[in-house]
């Protein structure tokens, strides 16, 4: 149940986004900046440039000081203060990229670099007890293009496509000031006509519902990528200190916009964006990051193409149903091993009931056999002993008839006396 | 404006410090920041737990000065409902979805023992909402909606002696939980001198309990001092009205009595204002980050450590997530398998059993009819041996009568002439 209403008399929470404003000044801000380009494209010039220090000084040395055979990655933490807000700054150089002969795979050290951030912020948001987290995650990061005036380098291209779904990139032309408008115009055109060829995704301002604002917006989309030109030394212009670089026919500034587009930059980057590139970081990259990872643990050996509807859940709900698929699974096939079961015994107890039907049979067959056999017997004896009864009663009528036959012979032989 | 915003920098840590040479312009961050959470909206959950008529959604409709839904609840509630209600407001340019959450029936009951269950089960229903999402592989947790309560105004009944058993039983069972923010409701019914005692009551019960109660930060000094006043305040005694009375030329929210008007925003009367300045004006965000950072994590940390998660293994090395994810995925892979393996094992059994059992009918039948086949062949040769006896007496009986026949044949041979010659002789 939602209703919109607007409140007559005072309640208050107005002064929430106060509220806000205080609590996140008094933890701080952090960001961190990574800058990637070959080397004597003026990196380390413009950082100084754009935070109005010295972050490598004498002290402490730029990577370009120093010659790197592979790719680096290192990082400089600073804190800076202003107006009451503190602001850790981390700017991540990549010393080494892109000047070596063979510079296959240079990016590789970046990418590792920006996943192992990832990983570390991961780990620590995954933990049971769960701290203070910094972000040490890369929240941008500059890539200078060299002001050859042509296009993008194959490096370039390949650089941009591997990193855009990783980090928000933004591209620079460094070292402006050796082109002059035209050139940069036309060098900005195909730089832009490339990227959208080779379906490359720099970072894009948000839509703002601020009429103000999204004027702003469409004057800071025409003049991508921008042309940037970076100095450490103070010179005196009319009267004005400006920062500038000093030639024979005339200063380049830094902070003026019909020179360069630094004033862009630093505008974009730091006054208006830095939020909103920190939030892209988190929502979008980072995301993205988290999805993957958890997805490869969880879908191990598993077919991809079935695992896209498992997305919406945490791990441990996925063992949940693929605990459930399992019970049902077993309940299917043990009932299916039953059935097997049964049937065969069904089988096997019928075999032995004919079998014993059979041999039944056979048993009352061969006793009524039997049986006829005694019958005949019987009869056959009968007959026998009928006949033997006849056959001596004969003989004893004959020897009777005998007997007698004789007495009387020997009555009349006189033989009785 | 979920997690994101929550997490802590430690500042400078491994940083150095530099010095700027002027105005980059960083400072505008937290206006970067307040703007994002003012386009993004805003969201505070308020729990009131109290007994039925103590003026809850009054004092609700009062302090965000709208008249809430709902009509007023009866006494005869079976059991303690949650009711939720929310609601978009806005004021100057910023909205606030509100949700407020009633305890329906609260201490309405004659066994009042789970009363305080429903409202701890709704609590940690909604961090279980929170954790759910923050745990999916695919979570979009900034644009979530956060239905964690933020603060829990705990309602006590005006008697001006004492917390009844109920409170404090019910209080302890949600410190741990919520943000409590105790008041005395209805406090137009103790009158000034009962409600200082009243308080320090309360309070001390509060402490002798080990009852913790939200207290106001005092740690940003912008705040620190009207925080730590505030905090002496407590409880706040509060008193809500929507009616108007006019009292001079101003209308104002009032209570009308007989002997005197109560009037709701007059600090001298009640402390209604001190309530709404601390509640809403001053540490809505303070009492939303608490939530997140103490009670929703303490939430979490026992909900995984129930499920088997823990931080290290025995060997006290951390252990990353993927690790953790794996191993239970391999445990819980080989309990599946193992399951299998019993069933089709039993399987084996059975029909081992069945098998044998078979076989020991299928023997029995052959020894029945083995022994039924002897006895046939007894019968037989018995047969035999009586046939064999018939055919020697029919034998011998032949010989016999072949002899005997002989013997009269040769008789009446012999006997032939004698009777010849008797018949002879009887003719002469």
């Amino acid at each position: 149940m939602r209703e919109q209403r607007n409140l007559e008399g005072y309640v208050g929470f107005a002064n929430l986004p106060n509220q806000v404003y205080r609590k996140s000044v008094k933890r701080g801000f952090e960001f961190t900046l990574m800058v990637v380009g070959e080397s004597g494209l003026g990196k380390s010039t413009l950082i100084n440039s754009l935070f109005l220090t010295d972050l490598y000084s004498k002290d402490y040395p730029g990577p370009s000081q120093r010659i790197k055979k592979t790719v680096q990655v290192e990082q400089s933490k600073v804190l800076v203060k202003e107006g009451g807000v503190q602001l850790t700054l981390t700017i991540v150089d990549t010393p080494g990229f892109g000047d070596a002969v063979d510079n296959s795979n240079c990016w590789q050290p970046v990418i590792n670099y920006i996943d192992s951030k990832c990983e570390d912020f991961l780990n620590a948001e995954s933990r049971v007890n769960r701290r203070l987290m910094p972000d040490n995650r890369v929240h941008c990061c500059l890539y200078f293009i060299a002001p050859s005036g042509h296009g993008l380098k194959p490096l370039d291209i390949e650089f941009m496509k591997r990193l855009h779904d990783k980090v928000n990139v933004i591209p620079l032309i460094a070292k402006a000031d050796t082109l002059t408008p035209e050139e940069c115009q036309l060098f900005k055109k195909q730089i832009m006509k490339e990227i959208q060829e080779h379906k490359i995704k720099i970072y894009e301002f948000p839509d703002t519902e601020d009429d103000e604002d999204s004027k702003l917006i469409r004057k800071i989309k025409e003049r991508m990528p921008l042309a940037v030109v970076g100095s450490n030394v103070v010179i005196e212009v009319n009267g004005r200190k400006v920062r500038g670089r000093q030639y024979p026919w005339g200063v380049a500034e830094v902070e003026n916009g019909e020179h360069c587009d630094f004033t862009v930059l630093r505008n974009m980057l730091i006054r208006t964006h830095m939020q909103d590139l920190k939030d892209v970081t988190n929502n979008v990259h980072y995301e993205n990051y988290r999805s993957k990872k958890l997805a490869a643990v969880t879908c191990n050996g598993v077919d991809t193409s079935k695992t896209k509807g498992q997305l919406t859940k945490s791990p441990l709900a996925q063992m949940e149903e693929e605990r459930r698929e399992h019970v049902m699974k077993m309940k299917k096939m043990e009932t299916e091993m039953e059935q097997v079961f049964e049937m065969k015994v069904k089988e096997k107890k019928q075999k032995l009931k004919d079998s014993e039907a059979e041999l039944e049979r056979r048993h009352e067959q061969m006793k009524r056999n039997l049986e006829a056999q005694y019958k005949e017997l019987e009869e056959k004896r009968r007959v026998f002993e009928e006949e033997k009864a006849n056959w001596e009663a004969q003989q004893r009528i004959l020897e009777q008839q005998k007997l007698d036959a004789t007495m009387e012979k020997n009555k009349k032989k006189g033989k009785i006396f | 404006l979920a997690a994101e915003g929550y997490e802590a920098v430690c500042p400078g840590e491994g940083a150095r410090a530099v010095p700027l040479s002027g105005h980059v312009g960083f400072d505008s961050m937290p206006d970067q920041l307040v703007n994002k959470s003012v386009n993004h909206g805003f969201c505070f959950n308020i729990l009131c737990v109290g007994e039925t008529g103590l003026g809850k959604s009054t004092l609700m409709d009062t302090l965000f000065n709208t008249k809430f839904e709902g009509e007023p609840t009866q006494h005869n509630q079976p059991g303690v409902q949650l009711k939720s209600n929310t609601y978009e407001l806005q004021e100057s340019n910023v909205r606030l979805k509100l949700t407020v959450v009633n305890t329906v029936g609260f201490g309405d009951q004659i066994n009042k023992e789970d009363s305080y269950k429903s409202i701890v089960e709704f609590i940690d229903a909604q961090f279980e909402a929170y954790l759910q999402e923050e745990l999916k592989i695919k979570r979009t947790l900034h644009s979530y909606h956060d239905t964690r309560i933020h603060a829990c105004l705990y309602f006590i009944a005006p008697t001006g002696h004492s917390l009844k058993s109920l409170d404090l039983v019910t209080m302890k069972k949600l410190d741990s939980k919520v943000n409590i923010i105790p008041i005395i409701a209805k406090s137009d019914a103790i009158s000034k001198s009962e409600l200082t005692k009243f308080k320090i009551k309360i309070t001390s019960e509060l402490v002798s309990n080990g009852v913790q109660i939200y207290q106001f930060p005092t740690d940003d000094e912008t705040v620190a001092e009207i925080n730590s006043t505030m905090n002496g305040h407590l409880p706040f005694a509060v008193v809500g009205s929507t009616e108007e009375v006019k009292i001079g030329n101003k209308m104002v929210k009032a209570r009308q009595y007989p002997w005197g008007t109560v009037q709701v925003e007059n600090e001298n009367h009640c402390d209604f204002v001190k309530l709404r300045e601390m509640l809403i004006r001053v540490n809505m965000e303070d009492l939303r980050e608490q939530t997140h950072t103490r009670h929703y994590e303490l939430y979490r940390r026992c909900k995984l450590e129930e499920m088997g998660f823990k931080d290290t293994d025995p060997d006290s090395k951390p252990f990353s997530l993927q690790e953790t994810y794996e191993a239970k995925r391999n445990e819980f892979m080989s309990e599946l398998q193992k399951k299998e393996e019993e069933m089709r094992q039993m399987f084996v059994q059975r029909v081992k059993e069945k098998e044998a059992e078979l076989k020991e009918a299928e023997k029995e039948l052959h020894e029945k009819f083995d022994r039924l086949k002897k006895l046939h062949q007894d019968e037989k040769k018995k047969l035999e041996d009586k046939k064999k006896a018939l055919d020697d007496e029919l034998n011998m009986f032949k010989q016999k009568k072949t002899a005997a026949e002989l013997l009269q044949n040769q008789a009446q041979q012999a006997g032939g002439s004698t009777t010849l010659k008797r018949d002879k002789e009887r003719k002469k």
